[in-house]
This record gives C-alpha cells, sequence and structure tokens, in this order.
C-alpha cells in the first residue's frame, strides 16, 4: 500500500526533481568550451543576470507571451463554437465528430509541421493555387513571418481547447436554457448569462492548456517563423545546440518554467475546484 | 372567449415524428383557477405545458392567452412563467440573484428589482437565504426559490411541472398546502402538471384527465370521481369496479366505499354473494377483495368506525355484497 502511494513521488523525483536540479546546477555554473560537458559548476547568477540584461532574451520572452496569448485568443474563437456545435449535435454524432477533432494526433506532431512548410512555402501549394486560380497575382510568402508561426500554434493547440470547452459545455443542463428563456432572455442573452459564466471552468482550463506550451514551443517558430519571430524556446535550442552555451540554456529553461509555475498553479487549483463540484 | 377565461386552446396539435402527442385539444382555463393536467407518463401533458410556456410550437391550432394569440410567440415574450420539474435554479448565481434574473430582463429599475425579490422572497420564507447558493439548499428550499423566481415576475399564468415530484413524502403534504394557500392569496392563475391524482384532486379547483395526447374529461375533483365518463377517467382517478351494464351492454364504474358488506342479504337495489379472498388493513379502513361469480373481483372499502380491534372480514368468509342503482355510473366508453 505504502508503495503505492510511493509510486508517484518516486517517479516524480526521479525523472522530474532530479533532472530539474541538474538543470539548476548547470545554470549556475560558468561555461566553458573545452571542458566535457562544456561547464564549470559554481554558484554563479552571471546567466541570470545576462537573460535580464540583453535586450535579444527580453524581445524573444515578450515576443513568446505575446504570441502564445494571441494564439491562445485565436484558439478560443475558434474552438468556442466547434465545441458548442458538438456539444449541441445529437449525441450519436458526438463521438464522431469528437474524433475528427483529435484525429491530427494520429500523424507525427513533426510531420504535421513541415506539411504546413510544404503549404506556405513561396512556391508552395497555397501560392500555386492563387496563382493558378488568379485570385492573387503575386502572392507574397507566408512562410517566415509571424503568420505562419500563429497559424502553426492554432493548428497544433486547437484540439487541446476544444476538449476542455467540449467537457464543461457538454455538462450544461438544456432546461437551465428553457429557464432563462421562460424568464425573459432571448438566446443571445441566455447564451451572455447562463452559457457563458457556466461554460468558464471550460474556458480557463483550455485556455491554459494551450497558453503553457505554446509559451516554451519550439518546433513551431523554428520551422515555421523566419529570423524575425524570435521566440524563447527557440533561443533556448540556439544557445544549447550552436553556441555550446549549456548554463545560459538551462539558466533559460529555469526562467520558463518559474514563469510558467504561475498559470500550471491557477489551472491545478480550478481543475480541484471543478473535481470538487463534480 | 367566455370572460372569465385566461387560456383558450383550440384544435391544438403536436407531433414529435409518427406520434401524436398532442392531438386535438379544445381547453379552456379560468381566471384565478388552479388547474392540473392529470394523466399517466406520456399522455401528453407535459407537451402541453410546453405549448403554454411556448417552448414547443404547435403544428396546429392556436393558444390565446388572455384574449392575446400567443401562437409563434417565443417562450421569453410571453407573460408566462414556469416551476420546472428540476427547479431548472441557476447554479452560478445566488438565490437573490436567481430571484432577480426575470426582472432584470424586463429592465426593472434597480431597487424595485431589490423590493420586489425581498418581498417575494418573505412570501416564501426564504428571507434569511438570499446569499446562499442553489448547491446550499435542502430540496425544499431549491423548491421555493423556483417558485419564487417564477412568480417574482407576476405572470398571468404560472405553470408547475411536476411541482412536488422531488420531494419527500412529509414535504409533499405540507407543501400542497402552501402552494395552494400562496394560489389563494396571489390570485395567479396556476396550471400544473402532475401524474398524482391525490395530489390533482386535492389541489385543484379543476382538471382534465389526459390520455394519448386527448382530453379524456375535464372538471371538478367530485364531477371526475363521482361521474366518469370512461373507463379509463374511472381507473386513473381512485379505484373503480368496471361492472358491464344492464343487459350486457355498456359499462358502470363502482367506487369501493360505495359498496356495503353485509353477512345476511340487504335490502338494497343490488346484491349478490361472494367470498373474501383478500383482506388489506389500513387502519381506518380495510380493503376487502370479494370474489363474485360471474363478475370481476370486487374492490370494496370499508371504514373502521366501531371499535373491534380485527378487521370483521377475514379471508374465506362468505359475506353479501349491496349497493345502490345510484351509486354505480354509467359509463359512455
Amino acid at each position: 500500500m505504502r508503495l503505492v502511494i510511493a509510486l508517484p513521488f518516486l517517479w516524480l523525483g526521479l525523472f522530474f526533481l532530479l533532472p530539474f536540479g541538474l538543470v539548476v546546477a548547470i545554470a549556475l555554473g560558468t561555461n566553458n568550451p573545452d571542458a566535457v560537458p562544456p561547464v564549470d559548476l559554481g554558484l554563479s547568477l552571471k546567466n541570470f543576470a545576462l537573460l535580464w540584461s540583453d535586450d535579444l532574451y527580453r524581445v524573444a520572452w515578450l515576443n513568446s507571451l505575446r504570441i502564445a496569448a494571441t494564439s491562445t485568443a485565436i484558439c478560443l474563437l475558434l474552438g468556442y463554437p466547434m465545441a458548442y456545435a458538438i456539444a449541441r449535435s445529437a449525441p450519436a454524432r458526438r463521438p464522431l465528430l469528437l474524433m475528427l477533432v483529435v484525429l491530427p494526433f494520429w500523424t507525427s506532431f513533426l510531420i504535421r509541421v513541415y506539411a504546413w512548410m510544404g503549404l506556405l512555402s513561396s512556391n508552395g501549394l497555397l501560392n500555386t493555387f492563387l496563382k493558378a486560380t488568379g485570385l492573387v497575382d503575386n502572392p507574397g510568402t507566408i512562410l517566415g513571418t509571424e503568420w505562419a508561426v500563429h497559424l502553426g500554434i492554432v493548428y497544433a493547440y486547437l484540439p487541446f481547447m476544444v476538449l476542455p470547452l467540449y467537457g464543461a459545455l457538454e455538462k450544461l443542463d438544456n432546461t437551465l436554457l428553457e429557464a432563462a428563456a421562460d424568464l425573459g432572455a432571448p438566446p443571445a442573452t441566455a447564451f451572455l448569462t447562463v452559457t457563458l459564466p457556466l461554460s468558464l471552468p471550460g474556458v480557463i482550463a483550455g485556455c491554459l492548456l494551450v497558453f503553457i506550451p505554446a509559451v516554451g514551443e519550439f518546433v513551431i517558430p523554428d520551422l515555421l517563423g523566419g529570423t524575425g519571430t524570435l521566440m524563447i524556446g527557440k533561443v533556448l535550442w540556439d544557445e544549447f545546440f550552436l553556441n555550446s552555451d549549456w548554463p545560459l540554456a538551462a539558466a533559460v529553461a529555469v526562467c520558463l518554467l518559474v514563469l510558467l509555475v504561475g498559470p500550471m498553479v491557477l489551472f491545478q487549483r480550478q481543475q480541484a475546484r471543478s473535481l470538487e463540484r463534480a | 372567449m367566455a370572460a372569465d377565461a385566461i387560456v383558450r386552446l383550440e384544435g391544438l396539435r403536436k407531433s414529435y415524428g409518427a406520434l401524436a402527442a398532442v392531438d386535438g385539444i379544445d381547453l379552456e382555463i379560468r381566471r384565478g383557477e388552479l388547474f392540473a393536467l392529470l394523466g399517466p407518463s406520456g399522455c401528453g401533458k407535459t407537451t402541453l405545458l410546453r405549448l403554454l410556456a411556448g417552448f414547443e410550437q404547435p403544428d396546429a391550432g392556436r393558444v390565446l392567452i388572455d384574449g392575446q394569440d400567443m401562437t409563434g410567440v417565443p417562450a421569453y415574450r410571453r407573460p408566462v412563467n414556469m416551476m420546472f420539474q428540476s427547479y431548472a435554479l441557476f447554479p452560478h448565481m445566488d438565490v437573490a440573484a436567481n430571484v432577480a434574473y426575470g426582472l432584470q430582463r424586463d429592465g426593472v429599475a434597480k431597487d424595485e428589482i431589490a423590493h420586489r425579490v425581498a418581498e417575494v422572497l418573505a412570501q416564501v420564507r426564504l428571507s434569511e437565504l438570499g446569499k446562499r447558493k442553489p448547491s446550499q439548499l435542502s430540496g425544499g428550499q431549491r423548491q421555493r426559490v423556483a417558485l419564487a423566481r417564477a412568480l417574482v415576475k407576476r405572470p398571468k399564468l404560472l405553470l408547475l411541472d411536476e411541482p412536488l415530484a422531488a420531494l419527500d413524502r412529509k414535504l409533499r403534504e405540507s407543501t400542497r398546502f402552501e402552494l395552494v394557500r400562496l394560489q389563494e392569496e396571489l390570485g395567479v392563475t396556476f396550471v400544473m402538471v402532475t401524474h398524482d391524482q391525490e395530489e390533482a384532486m386535492s389541489m385543484a379547483s379543476r382538471l382534465a384527465v389526459m390520455d394519448k395526447g386527448r382530453i379524456a374529461q375535464a372538471g371538478d375533483a367530485h364531477e371526475i370521481y363521482e361521474h366518469p365518463r370512461s373507463r379509463l377517467v374511472a381507473g386513473f382517478i381512485g379505484i373503480a369496479n368496471i361492472l358491464p351494464g344492464e343487459g350486457g351492454t355498456g359499462w358502470l364504474a363502482l367506487r369501493p366505499e360505495k359498496i356495503g358488506l353485509h353477512a345476511e342479504r340487504p335490502a338494497t337495489d343490488r346484491a349478490v354473494r361472494g367470498e373474501v379472498v383478500q383482506v388489506a388493513y389500513e387502519g381506518d379502513r380495510s380493503h376487502y377483495h370479494v370474489a363474485v361469480d360471474g363478475l370481476p373481483v370486487m374492490q370494496v372499502v370499508a371504514m373502521n368506525t366501531d371499535h373491534a380491534v380485527r378487521p370483521r372480514w377475514a379471508r374465506g368468509d362468505a359475506v353479501w355484497l349491496g349497493w345502490s342503482d345510484a351509486a354505480a355510473q354509467r359509463l359512455e366508453e
């Protein structure tokens, strides 16, 4: 019995706390390209100081937060009507519609992002189509812009928005909407005063599930974005693999985690509360 | 339309696919009465209520409320409020906000809302609980919030869908009187749907028994109990012995309390011999099943008014059953 309780803690200790301790230790060290691994351990805060003082990192942080925030907003605007439509559809059809939402997961994430590269490049499918149909004579290239990064994030994370929203909307008792109508609320008012507030737990869960991973997203800005769209995940990758500056990369990782602890705690508490209510 | 009619239904029909839930109903409900729609589940009573509320629109026919044609008017524009069977309280609002919701939709001024909410909460004895969430209330309290929320708009018609079904038995009894008291005090017309004939009989000024989307009979409780028109009505309201009519044509309904049990042949209009096959002692009364040659098993109820400790008749006893011709009600179908 004790072993069963201890197991998750053991797991967390072995695969989260221990590696995280290593990352913190590296972040406090200094870069030494000649050593293997290229770190001299120590207790220096200069890597963190650099993150704070160098504009490059500040810009990357702000970009990440901004792009994650707008992508989350777009996911919400697209995902809410989708989740609403699925929750209102005939019960027999819902499994099919939900399966369609998660269907993209059947293909590797990386392959799907590469597919977007093929679609969005200057001689890609989209531009070929635009030119062939004569809709646009000389289309610009979306690939390599912030537009492409937004598109990629929204595409990749939309299911994480739709599923919790569906969960909240599906539980909504239809007689509450009838009660609202009975008391004089036209459909739009009933939506704003009853449906929306009652689906708020789903909205919060969905937004956090999209926002948290989107802030640290690396693959999408790397493959779809250009040099102009600097995101913190990509900076981390570059510091580690291009510059071999392990301590700086580790410092970025620690900061990213600290930054996301806030929203994650929020998510946890909100989940716990909705569990209590159920 | 009669001067005192607040609701008039004309040739109302509503089908779901091939099923006619409401199959041609003409009905008038009078101003200020407590009207009950009674029937087994699937008889169309709930659909009829939803047609009155405006949640459903009829395939044919008209709904007139206080002289105005409400056919096709959506629920949110009808001067009608409903108390839902599940109460349908908004879980994210406290009691006061639930009650205020309908007034806010009408754009009533803030202090007027506060005043009317306080007033109606006092009427249902919930003044102390305005700040509670519905989840923090007992079933009976929730029922009263639902009632207050529907009454606060002073509707021309209050619809109640199985208002007592979700309460336990004790509470049901007291709430019955409470509802009737409120209805008389406020003078609002109540239309109540119930499957419980006792509830309908004891509360309603008039009632309609429904069957297969039609009204089998409408009238006051006494009329329907003493003069049922059909075997269905006789069987649904109380207990009835259904006997073949004179010369084998038609049917008669005979209530169990109208039959006397005797040791010797009684001098009543009718007298038959039988044998007691079952006795249920219920304290104030005893319920007998008596087998009679050529008739279905007769149900007889006798009040235990004498001081005998045991029921007077036991299983296996030979008895005489007697009743007057006037007690047997001729049925039309």
